[in-house]
């Protein structure tokens, strides 16, 4: 047991000292606040008006096409040559130009431009706009409508949900987000920290470190350092990047909030962040004003934030990130053992990343139907659990299947080491044998 | 009380033996040779005596004790494979490998600072291995296998990436590890360093035994009444006078130097070739011809007798 410490400690101590481990740690939170913060500021630098002239010869659209904060319509009473002529002097954006409509081009428009070709976002609101006004028009000539009624007879639902047990409600898009979240955070881990348990260990058998080290520890206590080691590594990554990206985040906020104090600039502020910002962290999300049209969508989202067990979603993220990074770890450990290079890793690959990628697949159909036979196998399967039971989790799992699960990923951890143990026992002293699975079969037996 | 005692052991791979009822016998304080050809089946004994395999029948004593897994910290075992993390320091890397050892981090570190020092290596103390020459490395694995100081070390092939002047290096070690109590186990196929270091020795071909004991009485077994005589001022053909009692090997006329191999056959002594020599000329040299551990090596191993050459023994004495 001390000697496996001792591994444990170099394996852990040897990563985190690399150079790659920092820049990682760093990177990380650097790469998920500005997720945060940069659709901030790019709504904020966004806001250059861009003026649209406007020669309108069917009169339709005159005085009907609403600008609005970033496009600004500026309508021009001269003929179309000299409006062109006009667009290469003046500091407008771009020209609309809409003919009267013919046989053969009912709906036709035309947007001329000088030096910049005007981006999507424009264009898109120019149809969109154009559309507006023709269908106002239609309504109003035939039906007598106006729009603006039409508008204010449709309703928008809100389905909130609530379960009748707990009383708990929540909306649909957060569940799936929480739980896609998580579920592709263990998928990724996985692969990255089993990897490197595997590149561990090619790593000791290539440079024959082995021969070294077995001599004074048993093969299974190397094994177990160093996959204990890894999985230290990682946890120490994400509590650092938790860390991090909490202060990152808080620190900008206090500083947004000191800087910009007046209602417009707040409004900006939380149309921006409140969804991601909840989601990823809600027990910092305390909005910090109210004053917006926003706060009704937002308080809704704060509220249904709140019932969810996050110190259970995160003990049961831990669990699942630390047994199925075990079990995977040990067959990423013995696919190491069975090689004498990464090349040769592939053939022995297929089996393990098989299982990870078929329960990263089946996400969407999971999320569709959480709670139906495909969610319950592949969230009991030891293989697949440790992601889709993740997936799974913020829909509500019953206690049954959550108990069958993680009683089935220990012993299918247990089952993983014990097959991956005797695979590296005779692995890591064999060289310069193409190894294959008949070969692998018998080493089980020995 | 031999210090190691493997008694029958028998170990089975999927398709082929690899020892067959293998006993051998480590007298303490000595320094016993485990020779034999490539695939012979020496590295896997070897394994079985540090519990790296295990064996499927047989037993094996350290000390009188049956061998068990506590007993790996008296042994210390130099790989013939062997190697060290290159991205980590020096220093820091011989530290890990004698705490697995199980030393303490402050006797680990005085015994190593000795060491190094002893080596001429501490200025390398907190380089990255991947800097060090090969020979280097190699004596930070010796320091590493000896640290802990156990009672049997088996060095697998310790001189190879060694220049002559390091290979002395260790040689001397080595004799100084045993004066100090240790046994040493030691597997080559360098068969010089057998003769200059080795106490006894085994031979293993095919995963069996076959050869085993004091070097010295090893080499007067397979000695046969050859000798190498030199004599003056005889130009016939000796072969023609000589009786039945002497089988010229081998002979060379040489100006006026005669060179000739030859085998006492009946019970006559040294003393009375030499006689029935004197009528023939003067005797400028006259030596038994001994056989090397080369010579009883590949006889042994190709299973014929001995057959002597004078240039293998020169070989020897360079």
């Amino acid at each position: 047991m001390k000697k496996t410490l001792i591994i444990i400690k170099r394996e852990y101590l040897s990563r985190v000292k690399k150079r790659s481990f920092i820049i990682m740690t760093i990177l990380g939170p650097i790469l998920m606040a500005s997720l945060m913060i940069v659709p901030f500021f790019i709504s904020k630098w966004g806001e250059e008006v861009k003026k649209v002239d406007v020669v309108d010869e069917t009169g339709i659209y005159y005085g009907h096409l609403a600008s609005n904060k970033s496009v600004q319509f500026n309508y021009v009473m001269s003929d179309i040559n000299t409006a062109k002529a006009d667009l290469l002097k003046s500091d407008s954006y771009c020209l609309l130009y809409i003919p009267k409509p013919s046989l053969t081009k009912p709906n036709y428009a035309l947007l001329f431009y000088s030096s910049k070709q005007p981006g999507i976002s424009v264009t898109s609101y120019i149809e969109e706009k154009m559309e507006y006004v023709l269908e106002n028009k239609t309504l109003h000539d035939q039906f007598g409508l106006d729009k603006k009624d039409l508008d204010a007879a449709k309703t928008n639902i809100n389905l909130q949900m609530e379960n009748v047990q707990t009383g708990e409600n929540s909306s649909p898009e957060l569940t799936t987000f929480i739980g896609l979240f998580a579920g592709i955070l263990i998928y990724f881990s996985i692969f990255m920290f089993g990897s490197q348990v595997m590149r561990g260990v090619i790593e000791e058998k290539t440079s024959r470190i082995i021969e070294v080290i077995v001599s004074s520890v048993k093969p299974f206590q190397l094994l177990m350092g160093k996959i204990i080691g890894i999985a230290l590594v990682g946890l120490t990554q994400f509590l650092l990047w938790i860390v991090l990206t909490l202060g990152i985040v808080t620190v900008f906020q206090a500083s947004v909030a000191t800087s910009v104090s007046n209602p417009k600039h707040d409004k900006t502020v939380q149309q921006d962040f409140p969804v991601q910002k909840n989601t990823l962290f809600p027990e910092n999300a305390q909005p910090q004003t109210h004053k917006s049209d926003d706060s009704d969508m937002m308080n809704s989202v704060m509220s249904s934030v709140s019932h969810y067990d996050f110190v259970a979603i995160i003990l049961m993220f831990l669990f699942f990130f630390i047994f199925g990074y075990l079990l995977y770890g040990a067959l990423f450990a013995a696919i190491g053992s069975a090689v004498d290079n990464e090349a040769d890793t592939q053939q022995f690959m297929l089996p393990i990343t098989i299982p990870l990628i078929l329960a990263f697949v089946m996400s969407q159909s999971i999320i569709n139907n959480p709670q139906g036979p495909l969610a319950f196998w592949f969230s009991i399967i030891p293989l697949t659990s440790p992601i889709v039971m993740m997936i799974r989790l913020p829909f509500g799992v019953p206690v049954f299947d959550m108990v069958l699960s993680m009683g089935l990923l220990v012993l299918g951890f247990l089952g993983a080491t014990w097959l991956a143990a005797k695979i590296y026992r005779t692995g890591i002293l064999m060289y310069g044998k193409k190894i294959s699975y008949k070969e692998i079969w018998k080493w089980l037996k020995y | 009380m031999n210090l190691l005692e493997t008694r029958n052991i028998t170990k089975r791979y999927a398709n082929h033996l690899a020892l067959n009822n293998v006993s051998i016998s480590v007298p303490p304080q000595s320094i016993y040779g485990l020779l034999g050809p490539n695939g012979a089946g020496k590295t896997t004994l070897i394994r079985i005596i540090n519990m790296i395999t295990s064996h499927d029948e047989g037993e094996i004593f350290l000390n009188g004790e049956k061998l068990l897994q506590n007993h790996i910290e008296q042994i210390g075992y130099l790989p013939e494979e062997r190697g060290l993390y290159k991205k980590m320091k020096v220093g820091e890397q011989a530290l890990y490998f004698a705490q697995l050892k199980g030393l303490s981090r402050t006797d680990a570190l005085k015994k190593l600072k000795f060491w190094f020092e002893k080596f001429e290596i501490a200025a390398w103390w907190n380089r990255k291995v991947e800097e060090l020459s090969k020979g280097m490395q190699q004596k930070v694995q010796f320091i590493v296998t000896v640290l802990h100081e156990p009672k049997l070390l088996i060095f697998d092939e310790p001189f190879s990436g060694f220049d002559p002047i390091n290979a002395n290096i260790i040689k001397d070690e080595i004799f100084r590890l045993r004066e100090n109590g240790a046994t040493i186990i030691f597997s080559t196929h360098n068969m010089s360093s057998v003769e200059e270091l080795c106490d006894n020795i085994a031979l293993i071909n095919k995963a069996n035994k076959i050869l085993e004991g004091k070097v010295k009485e090893i080499k007067n077994t397979y000695k046969n009444n050859v000798y190498h005589v030199e004599l003056a001022g005889y130009n016939q053909i000796l072969k023609e006078h000589l009786n039945h009692d002497y089988l010229i090997e081998e002979e060379i006329h040489d100006d006026e130097l005669l060179k000739a191999k030859i085998r006492i056959l009946n019970s006559s002594s040294t003393n009375d070739m030499i006689q029935t020599l004197m009528k023939f000329g003067n005797i400028h040299a006259i030596q038994e011809i001994i056989p090397t551990m080369n010579d009883i090596f590949i006889a042994k191993v190709n299973n014929d007798s001995i057959h002597l050459n004078t240039s293998s023994n020169s070989n020897l004495t360079e």
